[in-house]
């Protein structure tokens, strides 16, 4: 079915474009009505596409909207075409929900910042580039949004690109992300080449068909399937900040902290889960693959959030935070659990983002430092803002009702009771699921850490009289968001709480990803059980720690452990390893090409070689130009004579014949000045350097006795002026 | 008289012209020697006019006279123009122009 999907995505865009050219001249007023209508009536248009319109459609998959034709070349086909189903619809509603909330939140936030319309106007191109990302229903159309919400990734982390700090991060990402889309792209020609089309549901199509094209083998004994779900893994891990290729989250927090909520933890980061979630029936062709997405993921869970524990940037826990939360959504998808990974994406999308707006609404009370050790006992002073921290803490801890509890519960059970990876992978399945046991802990306990340092206890921070909690624009998205961390696990609560038709998320998305996963009932609540004793465990032992500010077991555990704790702090050297392994060696190469390519050959041989030719010539022609009208007149003279002498010979004859006649050559030169009689003429017929007929007639026959080739030469003669000149031809005679 | 004893005093008189030009360093005489030239193109036309028959050459001896004047209007212009600046007309001397 037809319909109007283009819109949602249309609508911020054109917001964006008319702020970028015109919202300088308008009042902050204006400029952020603008921006918050435009995100609001793509949420609007959403909303209503997704309450009224999919729902019957959801089956048949969903909605389209096909704008025209982009390109075709050849065999390749591609239209500019936009496709709600289920999965897209969900992601859909919640990038213009969060979407517009930050909105109104930036309203508070950049009230006082000097470009507002330029900031405003980035946030509407992100919520379009997004939209497009979601809502895209080929891989290049996707494509082009993932490449849009990189490019305002770097536009907002640069956004106060004042400071050398914030530019670099910006750098940081783009490029970082560059490397990732690399994966991407192949990712994507190799899936033309073996299916022949990048539309989405007709590559899901063959490979739920089993996709011989798809299985076949291509390198080292792994289907194509592989291949490709692992290149596109690749460029997923470099957009939703996984190992290898996180490094640039953290360093992201450079930006506003509005769009570190909406960028870098809510929408854009998981991206890279939306898209393995929107192949997924191509990723279960390939175990091995969905593996090492797994693993990857575990791994990253549990590494950025050991990093977290040794941090003591707000903003930095936060980011650590989202790189480990996003490696359990991996994990998720990776164990062919779509639909938990999407949950636990859509629970995050709220108690990330409120755990953000807390953070910038502590900083904003602060004056702007992120410093938790210069902050403390903040919850008698910004009451709204501590209530949300506290819901949307427990929220990412896990502690039961709240709902990153059942979205957190149903990637770890699904972790253990997954049987995507079949026999020989078996081994990844507890494996990962144990990491994520650990992942949790560790969770629970930095984020239990960061509330006790932030709110409890003592106040540390320079500015205690003038704190003050944020305005109503500020709060208020801060409350949904809370209500939000509170409420959204209901939407997919497990089987074995509430029936089998509680997981409602599991149940729509079905269509798009496949059935949820199975847990047996008693698995379930065992599950739960360890979950919610891991993360009272966590919260306990940070208590033990931190309560009311830094205490004497966390000052002991510190000393005695000096080393771990320094190597933690300093996040691994990662960034220091990059530095030397990767950053380092291409600079060098870099330098070298610069050296040898550019300054050398392109500089010095090229530029200036031709330079130096000219100048040499110039040198020499310059010679001759001697300033003497004189001596010009002289060579001119020279030039002259030898003009005539050149034009005086005897012209070539106007027209020479020869005929053969049986044996006979007849000579006929017909020249004009053949009638003055003044010219000699001397025939040659038999080539053999006598002349055969001499005079003045310009006309002459000759008889030859035997047939054959023969060479004739005519000589013409101007006795007055002494010049000559010869014609020479091939005869045969028969 | 035959065509070509006008012909060879017209060459004789190029000649003379054309040493002069190209030899002589004072711009006047310079000038004075192109004048010359141009006397024995106007002379070669004439006689081959009148060997041919044809008033072509006549009417071209007369363009040549006009064109003889204005240079020579131009010319000496020129010269006490050079003059005036550079109190020489020596045309060693004048070689801005030299590169």
């Amino acid at each position: 079915m037809l319909s109007h999907l283009r819109t949602i995505p249309l609508l911020p865009l054109l917001g964006a474009a008319y702020l970028i050219l015109v919202g300088r001249h308008h009042s902050r007023r204006a400029v952020h009505h603008i921006a918050c209508m435009a995100v609001g009536a793509a949420l609007v248009v959403s909303a209503d596409a997704f309450f009224f319109g999919l729902p019957a459609l959801v089956k048949e998959g969903g909605l389209t909207d096909v704008v025209g034709t982009w390109f075709a070349s050849g065999d390749l086909r591609v239209d500019l075409a936009l496709r709600m189903d289920a999965l897209s619809g969900l992601m859909c509603l919640v990038v213009t929900l969060v979407g517009t909330l930050i909105h109104i939140y930036s309203t508070g936030y950049m009230a006082h910042d000097k470009d507002y319309a330029r900031f405003f106007a980035y946030l509407n191109l992100f919520c379009g580039a997004m939209l497009l990302l979601v809502l895209g229903d080929n891989l290049p159309v996707m494509f082009i949004g993932w490449e849009g919400v990189g490019l305002c990734s770097y536009l907002l982390i640069g956004f106060w690109y004042g400071e050398t700090a914030n530019a670099s991060a910006g750098k940081k990402a783009f490029i970082t992300n560059r490397v990732g889309d690399l994966g991407f792209l192949i990712g994507m020609f190799l899936l033309f080449r073996a299916a022949g089309t990048l539309d989405i549901p007709a590559l899901l199509d063959t490979a739920r068909g089993g996709g011989a094209v798809l299985t076949a083998t291509l390198w080292w004994g792994q289907p194509v399937a592989f291949w490709a779900a692992l290149f596109l893994f690749f460029g997923a891990a470099g957009k939703s900040a996984q190992i290898p290729l996180y490094v640039w989250l953290p360093d992201a927090m450079a930006g506003p902290t509005p769009v570190s909520a909406l960028i870098h933890a809510a929408t854009m980061v998981t991206a890279g889960v939306y898209m393995v979630a929107r192949l997924g029936a191509m990723y279960l062709l390939a175990p091995a693959a969905l593996a090492i997405v797994a693993g990857v993921g575990a791994l990253t869970a549990l590494f950025a959030a050991v990093i977290a524990l040794g941090q003591n940037d707000f903003k930095k826990i936060l980011a650590y935070s989202t790189i480990s939360q996003l490696g359990f959504m991996f994990v998720g998808v990776g164990t062919g659990n779509f639909a938990g990974g999407i949950f636990h994406l859509f629970t995050h999308a709220f108690f990330k983002a409120g755990l953000f707006l807390c953070a910038g609404s502590v900083m904003h009370a602060l004056g702007g430092s992120g410093d938790i050790t210069r902050m403390g006992g903040l919850a008698g002073k910004l009451p709204w803002t501590t209530w949300v921290f506290r819901v949307c803490w427990l929220a990412i801890c896990g502690v039961p009702i709240f709902s990153g509890f059942f979205s957190k519960d149903a990637i770890v059970a699904g972790a253990f009771a997954t049987e995507v990876f079949g026999p020989r992978l078996a081994w990844v399945s507890p494996t990962v699921g144990a990491g994520l046991l650990a992942a949790a802990l560790g969770t629970a306990f930095y984020m239990s850490r960061l509330y006790y340092l932030v709110f409890t206890g003592e106040c540390r921070a320079d500015t205690r009289g003038h704190l003050h909690e944020s305005p109503i624009e500020m709060v208020g998205p801060l409350v949904v968001f809370g209500l939000g961390a509170f409420l959204a696990g209901m939407a997919g609560l497990p089987p074995a709480v509430g029936g089998s038709r509680a997981d409602l998320i599991g149940h729509w998305l079905a269509p798009a990803v496949g059935p949820p996963l199975e847990v047996s009932s008693g698995f379930e609540w065992r599950m739960m059980v360890a979950s919610t004793v891991i993360a009272l465990a966590g919260i306990g032992l940070a208590r033990l720690f931190f309560g009311g500010g830094a205490r004497e077991p966390a000052r002991r555990f510190v000393a005695a452990l000096p080393r771990l704790v320094a190597v933690v702090r300093s996040k691994f050297f990662v960034d220091e390893i990059y530095q030397w392994l990767v950053v380092r060696p291409l600079r060098g190469l870099s330098r070298g090409l610069f050296v040898v390519v550019d300054r050398i050959l392109i500089d010095e041989l090229l530029v200036g070689g031709w330079t130096f030719l000219v100048d040499t010539i110039g040198r020499f022609l310059r010679l001759v130009q001697v300033g003497d009208v004189q001596r010009y007149l002289a060579i001119f003279a020279m030039g002259l004579a030898a003009l005539v002498y050149v034009m005086a010979r005897p012209a070539a004859p106007s027209e020479l014949k020869i005929r053969i006649e049986g044996r006979s050559a007849v000579v006929e030169l017909g020249d004009r000045e053949a009638t003055s009689g003044k010219l000699d003429y001397g025939f040659d017929f038999d080539g053999d350097g006598r002349e055969d007929r001499s005079g003045p007639s310009p006309n002459a026959t000759w008889s030859y006795t035997r047939p054959g080739r023969y060479r004739l030469r005519i000589r013409v003669t101007d006795p007055q002026w002494s010049t000559a000149r010869t014609i020479e031809r091939t005869i045969d005679i028969r | 008289m035959p065509t070509y004893a006008y012909i060879l005093v017209s060459l004789a008189l190029f000649f003379v012209g054309t040493a002069g030009v190209l030899l002589r360093r004072n711009a006047l005489i310079v000038l004075m020697s192109v004048e010359l030239q141009l006397a024995a193109g106007t002379l070669a036309l004439l006689a081959f006019s009148r060997a041919l028959g044809d008033q072509k050459g006549h009417v071209f001896a007369f363009f040549v006279m006009a064109l003889a004047a204005a240079e020579a209007a131009v010319g000496l212009a020129i010269v006490v123009s050079v003059f005036r600046t550079r109190r020489t007309a020596n045309l060693d001397d004048v070689n801005a122009l030299k590169g």
